[in-house]
């Protein structure tokens, strides 16, 4: 069915190769450079000649307390995303399902808020940390986590409940099913696929911040990967560990690569339903 | 319906007091801070200063924006890095993500393939893509540098991250490499949505593709592509972590985010820091507002 010219083939095959090389080898890279140790680091050849896991080990025995970190990391993205997504469910309901007044402008807010430069609110979020007792212990930053998570978990979960059928909820209102059996029985499996994505893409987000971890978090032990990685040096301030570096950004990537991959459609699904169409 | 009313302010309540709490009133204290002389190691003790933060003769705007000293300011420098970075980045990254979401739209052996490898850069953190390009583009032991001078392309190696002429291009090649494939499958999906019957019309009345491309394509897809533009652009006015962590900080490449940062963290005027993030908010939803008028862009709930 494709009538493609033979310099057309070729064209589109070397673009391919070209976009697959550069999208992939870089990390691919990275992923070797976490094997090689000592003298052979240099050596800007792919694969190592005597691959070891050294630097993994260093990564967890060194002075800096990565696997702790990793733990910061893990419970920062977990609860925050399941606060946003408990707040996000009923509201995106009413601002996907109900016609009331002042939506338009709510909505419009919401997307606002999620598009906020995060300093904007760094001054006051210290002092606000500082007040609750948050100041400097990992959990605390839920807090200005929930302020990007929350509004972006809503604009999304909004788009999904207004795709949904009219009849299935007219059905459940005719059996005198309540407005919160309608979210969780009838809406909530059909939702799945859509809370999974929202999920998915709220935790990375969690997952990558940067500013608010590095401004509000001043212990070693308290931090969270992406500042920890930011953070690995040597023995002395000449020396870059790059080993250990590449092995920590192995360890924090590969299981968003793994997931990103696993969930591919559903991640772009809920991509360009939030931007495309919102 | 006044009942339904009644539901959806009952189930928008817990979600509009947390954003309140956590959005809101933070942002109220950053713009009242901005009128204060607070400093960070104590900021239950501070003096309202009025307008002094923006417009005194060491405010941020004391300096006229149209003189040439504003712009060699650390503020001024700043907001030009900021606006050359998104500027060139965002158009970057639009262009590769078309010619990408192209390819993604053709059928080919192997699509899948591609597809899933565009999808890494993405999924990749900043941080560690920072890091990652960091050491690729490492000025003695990089593999960029050792690849250009084995093919003689450059004589020395070049301090890509560390020297102020290549930094700030550093940093916007390593955000379209990372932000192209979010480009690229947000153009993806527009295209698909786009009739095949047209093309197949065309294709039999040998219409040339490029013809069709810029008479049917783009205008058709014009409209998804404005709003992916817009808010890359929102994203990248307010960048931070990469150029942070890419050029360690240096006062040559620092972006706004970075300034604000560093005057209210490191130097702990958390009184004229805030003065500067109440500007770059400003700044970055004016923008935006002229780039949606210009482009005739409406972000409502409609628009889908």
């Amino acid at each position: 069915m494709n009538q493609r010219p033979l310099w057309g083939s070729i064209v589109l095959y070397l673009f391919a190769a070209l976009v697959v090389v550069v999208s992939v080898y870089p990390f691919l890279y990275t992923i070797t450079t976490s094997l090689k140790t000592g003298t052979e680091l240099f050596s800007t050849s792919l694969f190592p000649s005597a691959p070891t896991l050294q630097n993994y080990i260093t990564l967890f025995k060194g002075k800096q307390p990565f696997g702790t970190q990793l733990g910061n990391s893990i419970l920062v993205a977990t609860v925050t995303v399941t606060i946003s997504m408990l707040m996000a469910i009923t509201g995106a309901y009413a601002l996907g399902r109900i016609n009331f007044k002042g939506k338009s402008t709510l909505l419009l807010a919401i997307l606002a808020v999620s598009m906020f430069p995060q300093v904007a609110v760094l001054s006051g979020m210290f002092e606000l940390m500082q007040a609750l007792g948050l100041y400097n212990r990992s959990i605390g930053l839920v807090l200005p986590y929930t302020v990007f998570t929350l509004p972006f978990t809503v604009w999304m979960l909004t788009t999904f409940m207004r795709g949904l059928p009219k009849e299935l909820e007219e059905a459940a209102i005719m059996d005198g099913c309540g407005p919160l059996r309608i979210i969780f029985q009838v809406f909530m499996p059909l939702l799945a696929p859509a809370l999974v994505s929202t999920g998915l893409l709220a935790f990375i987000g969690a997952w990558n911040e940067f500013l608010f971890a590095l401004t509000f978090m001043t212990d070693d032990f308290q931090r969270t990967v992406p500042v920890g990685i930011s953070m690995i040096s040597g023995a002395t301030a000449y020396e870059i560990p790059w080993g250990s570096i590449m092995a920590a950004s192995v360890i924090v990537t590969v299981p968003l690569v793994i997931l990103v991959l696993v969930f591919q459609q559903k991640i772009v699904s809920g991509l360009t339903a939030g931007a495309v169409k919102g | 319906m006044k009942n339904r009313t009644r539901i959806a302010w009952t189930f928008l309540a817990p979600m509009l007091i947390l954003m309140v709490l956590v959005a809101g009133w933070p942002l109220a204290r950053s713009i009242w801070f901005s009128f204060t002389d607070t400093n960070i190691n104590n900021i239950a003790e501070y003096n309202y200063v009025g307008f002094d933060n923006y417009f005194s003769e060491w405010g941020l705007f004391g300096l006229s924006v149209f003189s040439a000293e504003f712009w060699e300011t650390d503020w001024g420098i700043s907001i030009r890095n900021t606006f050359q970075f998104s500027f060139f980045s965002v158009i970057l990254e639009t262009l590769a993500g078309l010619g990408v979401a192209m390819l993604l739209n053709q059928e080919f052996k192997g699509r899948a393939l591609v597809r899933t490898a565009v999808l890494i850069p993405w999924a990749i953190p900043t941080i560690v893509s920072a890091k990652m390009w960091g050491w690729i583009l490492h000025d003695q032991f990089g593999l960029i540098n050792q690849l250009l001078v084995d093919w003689g392309v450059i004589a020395s190696k070049i301090a890509f991250t560390a020297d102020p002429a290549y930094a700030l291009w550093t940093v916007v090649a390593v955000d379209v490499w990372k932000t192209t494939p979010f480009m690229a499958l947000l153009i993806l999906a527009a295209l698909q949505t786009l009739p095949k019957d047209c093309y197949e019309a065309a294709r039999v009345d040998g219409v040339h593709p490029l013809r069709m491309f810029w008479k049917v394509t783009l205008p058709l897809i014009k409209y998804p592509l404005l709003v992916a533009v817009v808010f890359r652009l929102l994203d990248a006015l307010r960048v931070f972590d990469l150029i942070f962590v890419l050029t360690s900080n240096s006062g040559s490449t620092i972006s706004m985010s970075g300034f604000v940062r560093r005057d209210m963290v490191d130097n702990g005027n958390l009184g004229s820091g805030s003065a500067a993030s109440t500007s770059l908010t400003i700044i970055i939803f004016l923008t935006a507002l002229l780039f949606m008028r210009a482009a005739r862009v409406k972000l409502n709930e409609e628009s889908n």
